[in-house]
């Protein structure tokens, strides 16, 4: 063992820092059986089992997109032919009476993504970048409209149901109960973040990372990016299937939804807005995008616009997430120069509310005049009534809107100027890289 | 079967030509901003309803000419506000940009026009057969459509060729670095070269609408088989565009009028076959399998000729 490899090889963990490592995920393990002592409601658990559900499938998406940097406008393909698989597995078991538990179908699931990314990834994974997307969307596109063609198989437009409590049991548990799907989504949830987050330490996951960065590079020193790519995009296909399965058991039916366009563009928007950059990323997204589409779809009808702004807004504003943008504040805390910000943060907080409110406004009106003309003019918008004929509101909105946006912008640039500030000093500190 | 071929090969051309308007205008935004617009589509799409809209207040040939022109300005805007902010970040965020733009076109005109189809019909001075070909009506509009495409082909065809602009987009396709460092490659072409580019998707928009549907869901219908034409064709080359075009009209308009199926050709051998789950393959006709023929084509081009037919840069 030569001196220059004692220098590469990162120092091994300490007792403290293995112990803080394994610790957290015992707490987070503890965190999911009590979650739902807490909050023991029929509609938060379904939440919670969707989060769970959205979470494995944006980190196996981000397995592509943050790891190995490759935009798939196609993964619900996985997804859905893993949930179509489990569907016609718990039908087959319920059948025949095989000794298969509920709790590893959507292993069986996870087995046809990997199946089907095998067969579709060999191709698609030729080429990247641009070309990758497009590729992963043509063939999203095959595998959706050919389930429409398929109907024996994908059920037409009314897809396949089970029964998921007809399936061989094991230790009395029926899974009929909301409460019960809950923990064997929280249980694969977090068998698949562990399998999924020691993936990225091995040396494929970092293989997958020199390909992102540099495939000429991994091309020379005799790596061939398209195995990398290839080995990334099965694994990704996996996880993905394992989601699509709990999702199809969850609902106890799988139709063409599950493999469509919506349903690749909403992992896209939950990875992206969570955050490529790191691991937690994807699963920040995940609860936020899951949440907001809960919850922007009981307050205004048309959530999806302000859904699809809030997406191109962090792709101009905040490249790295909302991971990206709290992990900025990282080295400015640990230098302690936080406090130099957060009056910035706060005198900006009014005037950017004003801009957005007056923005809200002016789209609801706008919405009532398009879609309801004629209609009762008493509307609510985020819980909020108005009347939308009223020119007072009008006024209002635009007053809002660009008195907010011409202050919200000066108070930007304060906090602009007040940042590098903050960031010089923690450098000087020798805080940030 | 000879009406058949005809009538099919007239319709298939059409398809690939308003196909090649909307490849080309992507095709050459892609070349010279190395930026693959998602939003393309829905351009062609705002191009539709801008000339509905236009022609319920103005009639159809002024629509022709300003539809276009607005969906041109807002491409144009989405370029200068949008798109150049992202720029700095890299190629991915530019794409999910666009990707996040469709997606926003495509709320708003549901919101302002709704998501059903709307009555935008063929002007009455072309609304009459123009020939009559075994006992079958060609519409004039179709023919209208056709000489449309070709003359912006054409024109399209002479500016890239023998126009100074047509000399900086051409170096931009095969060596866009050094047309940057010869001092051309400043904002303002690029904002003209997408507000063109929208504008070209724009003017198939508005001539698609009155022949095919215009609703809300058209954006999403053809913006997978216009990425299919690009990779198809070779990444950034208008020749390659045009061919896979043309490929793509074709195949998928006769496509739609065949109706043989494996059971039809092979039934009398196995009978039985018909029963098992393998019964949806053995039934379905060529007919239903047309709207899936891009993508197995795009397979087999994967599979075959991974660079596209006449692509050269493997990327």
């Amino acid at each position: 063992m030569s001196d220059t490899t004692m220098n590469i090889a990162p120092p091994a963990p300490t007792a403290a820092d293995r112990l803080k490592f394994y610790g957290m995920w015992v707490i987070v393990a503890a965190a999911l059986i009590i979650l739902p002592k807490i909050f023991s409601s029929g509609g938060s658990l379904t939440t919670f089992s969707l989060i769970g559900i959205s979470i494995i499938f944006s980190l196996s998406y981000n397995i592509l997109l943050g790891q190995t940097g490759m935009l798939s406008f196609g993964h619900a393909v996985y997804y859905g032919l893993g949930g179509f698989l489990a569907i016609h597995a718990i039908n087959i078991i319920a059948k025949n009476k095989f000794a298969i538990p509920l709790p590893l179908v959507p292993l069986i699931g996870g087995f046809a993504g990997l199946g089907f990314a095998l067969i579709f990834g060999w191709v698609s994974t030729k080429r990247s970048g641009t070309a990758f997307a497009m590729i992963s969307l043509g063939l999203a596109e095959l595998v959706a409209s050919s389930a429409l063609i398929l109907r024996t198989f994908f059920g037409g437009e009314a897809g396949v149901s089970a029964n998921r409590t007809k399936a061989f049991r094991l230790f009395d548990w029926s899974f009929g109960p909301q409460i019960q799907i809950y923990y064997l989504v929280a249980a694969w949830t977090l068998i698949a973040v562990i399998a999924m987050y020691a993936l990225t330490r091995t040396p494929l996951g970092r293989m997958c990372n020199a390909v992102r960065d540099n495939p000429e590079r991994v091309q020379f020193v005799g790596y061939d990016p398209h195995v990398v790519r290839f080995i990334a995009f099965c694994f990704s296909g996996f996880f993905a299937g394992i989601a699509g399965a709990l999702a199809a058991i969850n609902f106890e039916i799988a139709n063409s939804a599950y493999l469509g366009a919506v349903q690749s563009g909403t992992v896209l928007f939950a990875t992206y807005i969570g955050g490529v950059g790191f691991f937690i990323g994807p699963i920040v997204g995940a609860i936020f995008v899951t949440l907001l589409s809960l919850g922007l779809s009981d307050l205004t009808q048309v959530w999806q616009l302000y859904f699809g702004l809030i997406f191109i807004a962090v792709v101009m504003f905040a490249p790295g997430g909302l991971t990206g943008l709290m992990m900025m504040h990282w080295p400015l805390i640990k230098a302690g120069t936080i406090a130099r910000v957060l009056p910035a943060y706060l005198i900006s907080f009014i005037p950017t509310l004003a801009m957005l409110v007056g923005f809200i406004l002016a789209v609801e009106v706008i919405v009532f005049h398009m879609v309801h003309a004629g209609g009762d003019s008493h509307i609510k918008a985020f819980g909020i009534p108005f009347d939308a004929e009223n020119r007072g509101v009008w006024a209002i909105a635009a007053v809002l809107l660009f008195v907010g946006a011409f202050a919200a912008r000066k108070t930007w640039k304060m906090i602009a100027a007040r940042w590098d500030d903050a960031l010089t000093e923690a450098r000087a500190k020798g805080a940030a890289a | 079967m000879l009406e058949l071929i005809v009538i099919s090969t007239l319709n298939g051309i059409l398809f690939g030509m308003l196909l090649f308007l909307m490849a080309s205008g992507l095709t050459v935004i892609f070349s010279m901003l190395g930026v693959l617009n998602f939003a393309h589509a829905s351009f062609y799409m705002l191009g539709a309803f801008f000339g509905f809209q236009i022609s319920k207040w103005f009639g159809f040939w002024p629509a022709l000419i300003i539809a276009p022109l607005l969906a041109g300005a807002l491409g144009a805007m989405v370029e200068r506000y949008g798109l150049r902010q992202v720029h700095k970040y890299g190629h991915v965020p530019e794409l999910l940009f666009t990707f996040g733009l469709a997606f926003a076109i495509e709320e708003i005109v549901s919101i302002v026009w709704g998501k059903s189809p709307v009555d935008f019909r063929v002007p009455a001075l072309l609304d009459f057969p123009a020939f009559t070909l075994f006992s079958t009506n060609y519409p004039a509009f179709k023919i209208f459509m056709l000489v449309i495409s070709i003359v912006i082909f054409a024109g399209l065809l002479i500016t890239l060729k023998k126009t100074r602009i047509g000399l900086i987009v051409q170096a931009a396709l095969t060596h866009p670095h050094m047309v940057g460092h010869l001092g051309h490659n400043v904002g303002r072409i690029f904002m003209l070269v997408f507000g063109v580019g929208t504008a070209l998707a724009a003017v198939a928009g508005v001539i698609a609408g009155p022949a095919l549907v215009t609703q809300s869901n058209m954006a999403g219908l053809l913006g997978p088989i216009l990425f299919v034409v690009v990779v198809v064709g070779g990444l950034g080359s208008l020749p390659g565009a045009f061919i896979a075009s043309l490929l793509i009209g074709l195949v998928q308009t006769f496509a739609v009028s065949m109706n043989g199926s494996l059971a039809g050709l092979f039934g009398p051998l196995s009978p039985d076959l018909a029963a098992t789950w393998l019964s949806d393959i053995w039934n379905v006709t060529i007919a239903q399998i047309a709207p899936i023929m891009p993508y197995v084509l795009l397979v087999l081009i994967l599979m075959f000729r991974p660079m596209g037919l006449l692509g050269t840069r493997e990327t």
